[in-house]
């Protein structure tokens, strides 16, 4: 029997959805081998039987927490696709700002129908068991992941630094070309995208699991930069990992 | 719900969740002895404060964040940041970059509109749930429209170094920029998709009878241009009031908060008005291609059609025209001789503090992006007017107008119906709730 799967999203842009879709023909083949039974953004049937759940979008109020544990206990793997899920992503910048000032600067006195609190990534609720990182995920490595998922294997995500992949792929360093780049401390996996294209890493992948402060701090000294610039950086991305550490 | 027709019917239509459109919207109609108690369209999904979240970021970054408001419309929230930063600024870009950004915006208009009409709304036609059946029954139309999906995406790809949330577009213009044989070549795969688009015109002529024949009349807003077809730059447009400079955006938005809603809706003229492929044909037909101009009316659409279905007739011209002006450009791009950037180009800005608006037609709808920034470039106010909830309040007046005069139908159909005409609108509620207007200093 093929594996039952289902899309959920909270709050996110639903960027992460469309790199599944923008498979195009290889998703007919994956369609070979799984049996999608919810997908709210392009199926109108649903079904709460399934084996691995997909999740897009950062926890962001209390009332979605109910959700979740739900397809926790329906699912048996849970994954959290995209800087949202996977880490609280951009999401997280609104975790600087006063929460209940915002509500009601937006909603006035009906402040309290609108309920939200720090946007947080999935695991911060329930227990999650992969990860697809990125902001948006790369199909590729979404396919790759599924594809060890469906082996019932750990899938194999990198944990070195993007100025890894970015040196192979010989770019000119952003910081000698005068440009903040958060590479050093983030995880790779994208094969240096952004700075292939000729801007900056921003961070989108998240922390690796051990940063490497003081040779980040080496360089931030040697082009001198100083902590307070980088703070300023990591707040885009890392947010929530940030305020755990 | 019972699945019968009667006129003297107690029931509900109560659809959670919408399906086949981006985020999260419900309907809820309430129907005693076939007289409509209750027809409501409402907005549940969690807001995301971007308006906040910019403040107090650096100009360089803006476009960067804002564009993670919506997936589909990344490259369109991209350019209208860009173009707001630039307002505000006072930056120029050339003439090249112009060209480069507008086929950045035909890039997503035609893979936006091709995933609506393709995925979301063709299956209703064909009388399915979603497109998967579809593969096995019509594996050819299938093919089809992913292989004109793929060329919209390789269009994205070349000219913004991603397909989702671009890379390549910064202010003042491109840090990377194609080369004349990459878009010589882009060029090709364009021309090989008309008659692919031709084959699903036919498709979606052969089921049109089933696009239901309902007039409201509304008021159409849009950017409008006396030299082309409006989607990077223009003036503001209405069907009702004529033009306007974009910086009075303000005064055509008037947005408001409904309780139901975490996203805004918007009213002009009249208790509301709609945005998006159809407003845009009804105020700039005369600009379209002579080829997408044949598409419409192969469908009968002619300006002003008050039919909100023809919604999705009008994404259908509009990718004719988003390919023959693609090729146009590039051709242009060609006969100008394409001028070469240093790599990882970061163009020269002289930061000042000021306020600005950028407005372009995205896939949806017209959107404006409004920042102020202080000497130091970091921005102190934001506000973000999306297209869907400029179509909110149209959608639930749609709604009470259709409800009545298909309440002897079966709850069944009306359901469908209704579904059917929230999806013709291919709102993006995610959008559309992601930005709310929040003040700080
Ligand atoms: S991770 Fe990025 S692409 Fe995915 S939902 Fe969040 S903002 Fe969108
Ligand atoms: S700091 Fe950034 S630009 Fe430099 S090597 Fe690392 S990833 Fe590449
Ligand atoms: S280079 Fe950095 S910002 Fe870009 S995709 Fe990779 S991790 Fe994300």
């Amino acid at each position: 029997m093929k594996p039952k799967v289902a899309f959920f999203d909270f709050a996110g842009c639903e960027g992460d959805q469309l790199q599944v879709a923008n498979l195009e023909e290889e998703l007919l083949t994956l369609l070979g081998q799984v049996e999608v039974v919810s997908f709210r953004e392009v199926m109108k049937e649903h079904s709460d039987d399934y084996d691995i759940a997909f999740i897009e979008g950062s926890c962001t109020r209390l009332q979605d927490e109910d959700r979740l544990k739900q397809i926790r206990k329906n699912a048996k793997i849970v994954v959290a696709i995209g800087s949202c899920a996977t880490i609280g992503g951009i999401n997280a910048l609104k975790n600087y700002k006063n929460l209940d000032e915002v509500r009601k600067t937006v909603y006035g006195e009906n402040a309290k129908l609108f309920d939200t609190y720090a946007a947080r990534p999935i695991d911060a609720v329930i227990p999650v068991d992969a990860y697809v990182y990125g902001c948006p995920i790369d199909r590729t490595e979404f396919l790759q992941v599924v594809k060890s998922l469906l082996l019932g294997k750990k899938p194999d995500i990198p944990n070195y630094p993007v100025c890894v992949e970015c040196k192979k792929n010989e770019n000119i360093c952003a910081f000698e070309r005068g440009q903040f780049c958060v590479g050093p401390v983030t995880r790779a996996g994208c094969n240096s995208c952004c700075v292939n294209e000729g801007t900056v890493c921003w961070g989108c992948r998240g922390l690796v699991d051990n940063p490497n402060e003081n040779s980040h701090k080496e360089v931030l000294i040697k082009y001198g930069l100083t902590v307070d610039d980088a703070i300023g950086k990591f707040k885009l991305y890392f947010g929530w990992q940030e305020a755990k550490r | 719900m019972k699945d019968t027709k009667n006129s003297e019917a107690n029931f509900e239509v109560n659809v959670h969740h919408v399906t086949r459109v981006e985020g999260h919207g419900n309907i809820y109609v309430n129907v005693k002895k076939g007289i409509v108690e209750k027809c409501e369209w409402s907005i549940p999904e969690a807001p995301r404060f971007f308006e906040a979240m910019v403040v107090g970021r650096e100009w360089s970054e803006l476009h960067h964040i804002t564009s993670r408001i919506c997936g589909i419309c990344s490259i369109g929230h991209t350019l209208a940041s860009l173009k707001a930063t630039e307002a505000a600024m006072g930056i120029t870009i050339s003439e090249q970059d112009l060209k480069l950004r507008k086929l950045a915006l035909h890039a997503e208009n035609l893979q936006s509109h091709i995933l609506h009409v393709g995925f979301l709304a063709l299956p209703d036609l064909c009388g399915v749930g979603s497109v998967i059946p579809l593969a096995s029954s019509n594996p050819n139309e299938v093919k089809t429209v992913l292989a004109l999906h793929r060329t919209a995406n390789d269009m994205s790809n070349l000219v913004c170094g991603r397909t989702t949330h671009p890379q390549r577009l910064i202010p003042g213009g491109f840090s990377k920029i194609p080369s004349m044989k990459e878009l010589a070549n882009m060029r090709k795969k364009l021309q090989e998709s008309i008659p692919k688009i031709q084959a699903v015109a036919d498709l979606v002529k052969s089921l049109a009878a089933k696009l239901p024949d309902f007039k409201r009349e509304t008021e159409f807003i849009g950017l409008t241009n006396p030299d082309e077809y409006a989607l990077y730059d223009g003036q503001l447009g209405s069907t009702d009031t004529g033009t306007a400079p974009v910086k009075e955006y303000l005064s055509y938005t008037n947005e408001y908060i409904v309780p139901t809603s975490t996203a805004k809706w918007a009213k002009h003229a009249r208790d509301s008005y709609m945005v998006g492929a159809l407003a845009r044909v009804n105020l700039n037909y005369d600009k379209l291609t002579p080829s997408a101009k044949k598409v419409a009316e192969m469908f009968g659409l002619k300006p002003v059609c008050h039919n909100p279905y023809m919604n999705t007739i009008a994404q259908l011209v509009e990718i004719v025209h988003s390919v023959d002006d693609s090729i146009r450009l590039i051709n242009e791009l060609e006969s100008a001789g394409l001028q070469p950037q240093p790599d990882y180009h970061k163009p020269e800005i002289r930061i000042k503090a000021g306020s600005g608006v950028g407005a372009v037609e995205v896939p949806r709808g017209i959107l404006f992006h409004d920042y102020t920034y202080n000497a130091k470039g970091v921005c102190t106010k934001a506000n973000c007017v999306i297209p869907t909830n400029q179509n909110h309040g149209n959608i639930e007046l749609d709604m009470k107008a259709l409800v009545p005069t298909i309440v002897n139908k079966t709850p069944k159909e009306i359901e469908l119906s209704l579904e059917m005409l929230v999806r013709a609108y291919d709102p993006c509620i995610s959008c559309s709730t992601h930005c709310l207007n929040v003040h700080f200093v």
